[in-house]
């Protein structure tokens, strides 16, 4: 069962693994306990020529129990979904890695603000389909699309969050382990929406910072050329 | 003596305005019964060209590289070298829920059952507005012909999903398809008019046309959830249009309600058409959750257990069903701090759904249960409700529906409410009703085998469903083996198709048994059933009018095994069994 969900690489995945895993727990439970009562209903009461069914209307006191006890369970269940919902949407940690991902048909396109820390300048490093992000720091990422909604999906992240034009959309991760992980689109998004297929690597943090600077230096003089030198 | 005479005169005025030309009898009718079979029978159609959709979708699935059997026989232009294009892929998916929400599943409940059974249920001789009711059929075939049309034009129909965001469908830039999408919309529209007219028709039926001693308590509760049904579509319906109408003169007059170019609001969409939406699938689950009621209630032998319990749930459903929309949006940019107000409204909307479990849980406790045809697809409707309702709490839940939406996850649990509800409830009801719809048997065994096959092959195809979701497959996609992450479900994927293949086929026993019945099937009597309510009064078929004489109702359409009587069955209008003066233990 615990290989169901991808391998989870982020630090709120695990909260919201567990979740999952409450929700299945609760829900698998009460499909047991419903489908075996229907089944052995239906064997136990199955139709005898001289038999008579029993005759009733229900029962106030089974009624309000089994409106009260789902009733309080779900409660339960969304007050303790709430925090994790929080860390996810409401909070935006300090980072230094900040970065604009701009959507479009059938292109993420990454981009790092360059030496003066300012996105959008000319001195950005800009990557199509192709992320890199150190481990253990904070991601801050500023979500957009330039034609229509594409939903930014991190299926090892657990993030999801659609890019939609017209707005720009904050969301944050925390890589929790090293290697490459899939990016993909999770909104359909036209003709090509399988095809907006890219690749995360986590790298340590000396790694990233090597990389940043290669890819900083290799983008200075002309950041068009670094646009279109991505893996497509 | 006076009895008599009213009864001749009742009698009389049933078949006075009866039509007899084939015309004004048949095509145009205004007879509630004729208007639900025609509604019927082209959902059926439908259903053929929406399944037929749905298996071309699981081809490409199981075997994105190979090319579609028999690619020879389908039109030109369609296929690309006998393979399905990633552009008619998305066509097909956006076709298939679109026909089987708008023109299979809504119509067959709402347009044929409502209209079959309202009049009959409550015991009135026909619909409040009869002209109303034709229109509202009439009005619904130019909206079908329009979607149909829309696959001839060039570009083929739509392909922007069933939820037609904009601004994806508002461009044919980023579709690719030009005037299939607006004929969506426009379809769609007059679709939506039929429904409203459908459903203020039913409302006032339902409240001013109900035979003397019929009161709401004493309604069978198919009428409750068809009442419940009527206001929800009455009330949500018109939204729709209002969204349809934006988009569709953005699409034409360059207004900019939905393009952020132009100051307009992407998201705005999102909200106008889940206002509906989410309503609408309730309008396409609680008519099915009435006809399971009445056919469990039926064969089990018993009173449905609670059955106060069941009207309110049924009223909580719809109220709670208007401030649930969110929960389709958790990802969509909304504003989080409606995250967790969504996440609590949706939360809760699943209390009513339980307590409506269990009591057709309590409702075949103790029973007597005849396994019939429709009590299969009755209680099968339950066993897959249950899986379809629970699934739903993980994407109630906020944060996992982060993850799990736009994946399988949500395509198993959405097929698990409207295939395993909405179809075996449907199933049920047409086993149940059709020896009085059409006067004749439908043969049993035949129809048991009907049953088995498409339980066995539902579940091999839609449970599977929810592993691919939770290992993250997103919806949509036109070739999974491209991902990684993903390449391990693909043997599972391959399972699916094998199994939907195997479920499309079944139904066609389905059909054939359905059209052998109508005219070959073995005679029915008035009440094959020993059911309690009112339709089992009249003749069947039930001739224009419905009723030798309007029925008096006694009691409540559920008293099964009363101690009042010696059969195990108390129709609603029979006169009391017992002694004049004894104390009625009835409700």
């Amino acid at each position: 069962m615990s290989d169901w969900l991808p391998q989870v690489a982020s630090t709120y995945g695990p909260r919201i693994d567990n979740l999952f895993y409450i929700v299945l727990y609760l829900t698998g439970g009460s499909f047991i306990i419903t489908e075996a009562l229907l089944l052995y209903f239906a064997v136990r009461y199955r139709y005898r020529p001289d038999r008579r069914a029993h005759y009733t209307h229900g029962n106030s006191t089974l009624e309000v129990v089994w409106t009260i006890v789902p009733a309080v369970v779900l409660v339960i269940l969304t007050v303790m979904s709430k925090s994790a919902w929080d860390e996810v949407k409401h909070t935006w940690p300090e980072s230094d890695v900040n970065l604009v991902i701009t959507a479009s048909q059938f292109n993420w396109e990454v981009r790092y603000p360059g030496a003066d820390g300012k996105p959008d300048t000319a001195d950005d490093v800009i990557l199509n389909n192709e992320m890199h992000v150190p481990v253990g720091k904070p991601i801050r990422i500023q979500l957009r699309s330039k034609d229509v909604i594409h939903s930014f999906f991190l299926p090892n992240m657990r993030l999801k969050q659609d890019a939609v034009p017209g707005l720009t959309i904050p969301v944050w991760f925390e890589a929790t382990r090293t290697g490459d992980f899939e990016i993909a689109c999770a909104e359909l998004c036209g003709f090509g929406h399988y095809t907006m297929h890219g690749v995360l690597t986590v790298h340590s943090l000396e790694e990233y910072k090597t990389w940043l600077e290669e890819a900083m230096k290799s983008a200075a003089p002309a950041p068009d050329a670094a646009a279109s030198e991505g893996p497509a | 003596m006076s009895h008599a005479a009213a009864a001749t005169h009742d009698h009389a005025a049933a078949h006075d305005h009866g039509p007899t030309s084939f015309w004004t009898k048949y095509i145009f009718s205004q007879d509630h019964k004729i208007i639900g079979i025609q509604f019927m029978l082209m959902s059926f159609l439908f259903m053929i060209l929406g399944g037929f959709l749905a298996m071309m979708v699981r081809w490409q699935l199981a075997y994105p590289d190979s090319a579609v059997p028999m690619a020879s026989l389908f039109p030109k232009g369609v296929l690309e070298e006998g393979h399905i294009t990633p552009p008619v892929y998305n066509q097909l998916f956006t076709m298939h829920g679109t026909i089987m929400i708008f023109f299979v599943i809504i119509p067959m409940l709402t347009g044929a059952f409502g209209n079959y059974l309202i009049p009959l249920m409550i015991g009135a001789r026909d619909m409040a507005f009869p002209k109303l009711n034709m229109l509202s059929y009439w009005v619904f075939i130019p909206a079908g012909i329009i979607m149909l049309y829309s696959f001839f034009v060039p570009q083929g129909p739509a392909a922007a999903g069933w939820t037609n965001y904009p601004p994806l469908s508002y461009d044919p830039q980023w579709t690719g398809v030009g005037k299939g999408q607006t004929l969506w919309l426009v379809a769609l529209l007059i679709s939506g008019t039929s429904s409203i007219m459908g459903s203020l028709n039913y409302i006032t039926t339902i409240v001013n046309m109900r035979a003397p001693g019929m009161s709401f308590f004493r309604l069978p509760l198919s009428i409750w959830a068809l009442f419940v049904t009527a206001i929800l579509q009455m009330m949500a319906t018109p939204v729709l249009a209002s969204a349809l109408g934006m988009l569709l003169l953005d699409k034409t007059l360059g207004t900019h309600f939905f393009a952020p170019t132009g100051g307009g609001q992407v998201i705005l969409w999102q909200h106008v058409f889940w206002f509906y939406s989410h309503p609408a699938v309730y309008i396409m689950i609680l008519p099915a959750m009435g006809f399971a009621s009445d056919v469990i209630a039926t064969f089990a032998r018993k009173p449905i257990f609670g059955y106060k319990a069941m009207a309110y749930s049924m009223m909580g459903i719809a109220g709670l069903g208007f401030i649930v929309w969110g929960h389709h949006m958790f990802q969509s940019g909304m504003n989080p701090t409606l995250g967790t107000a969504f996440m609590m409204s949706t939360m809760l909307i699943a209390v009513p759904s339980a307590i409506k479990t269990f009591n057709w849980l309590g409702t075949i406790w103790r029973g007597n249960i005849q396994f019939t045809t429709a009590m299969l697809n009755g209680l099968a409707f339950v066993a897959m409700f249950i899986i379809g309702g629970l699934s739903g709490i993980f994407m109630a839940n906020a944060p996992v529906d982060l993850y799990i939406h736009d994946t399988y996850f949500i395509v198993a649990h959405l097929h698990y409410v409207l295939f395993g509800g909405s179809m075996f409830g449907i199933f049920a009801a047409v086993y149940y009703w059709f020896p009085k719809m059409f006067g004749r048997r439908m043969n049993e065994a035949v129809g048991k085998i009907h049953f088995t096959l498409t339980f066995i092959f539902y579940n091999m195809t839609f449970f599977p469903m929810h592993f691919i979701g939770a290992g993250g497959m997103m919806r949509r996609i036109y070739d999974p083996t491209q991902y990684e992450f993903l390449k391990k479900w693909q043997p599972m994927n391959v399972f699916i198709s094998h199994s939907a293949f195997m479920l499309g086929a079944s139904q066609l026993i389905f059909m054939a048994l359905f059209v052998y019945s109508m005219f070959k099937g073995k005679k029915a009597d008035r009440n094959p059933w020993h059911a309690n309510s009112l339709e089992w009064v009249a003749d069947s078929p039930p001739p224009h009018g419905n009723f030798d004489q309007i029925p008096t109702v006694h009691r409540g359409p559920y008293e099964y095994s009363s101690p009042e009587t010696k059969e195990d069955y108390y129709p609603q209008n029979a006169p009391s069994a017992l002694p004049a003066g004894a104390p009625a233990r009835v409700h």
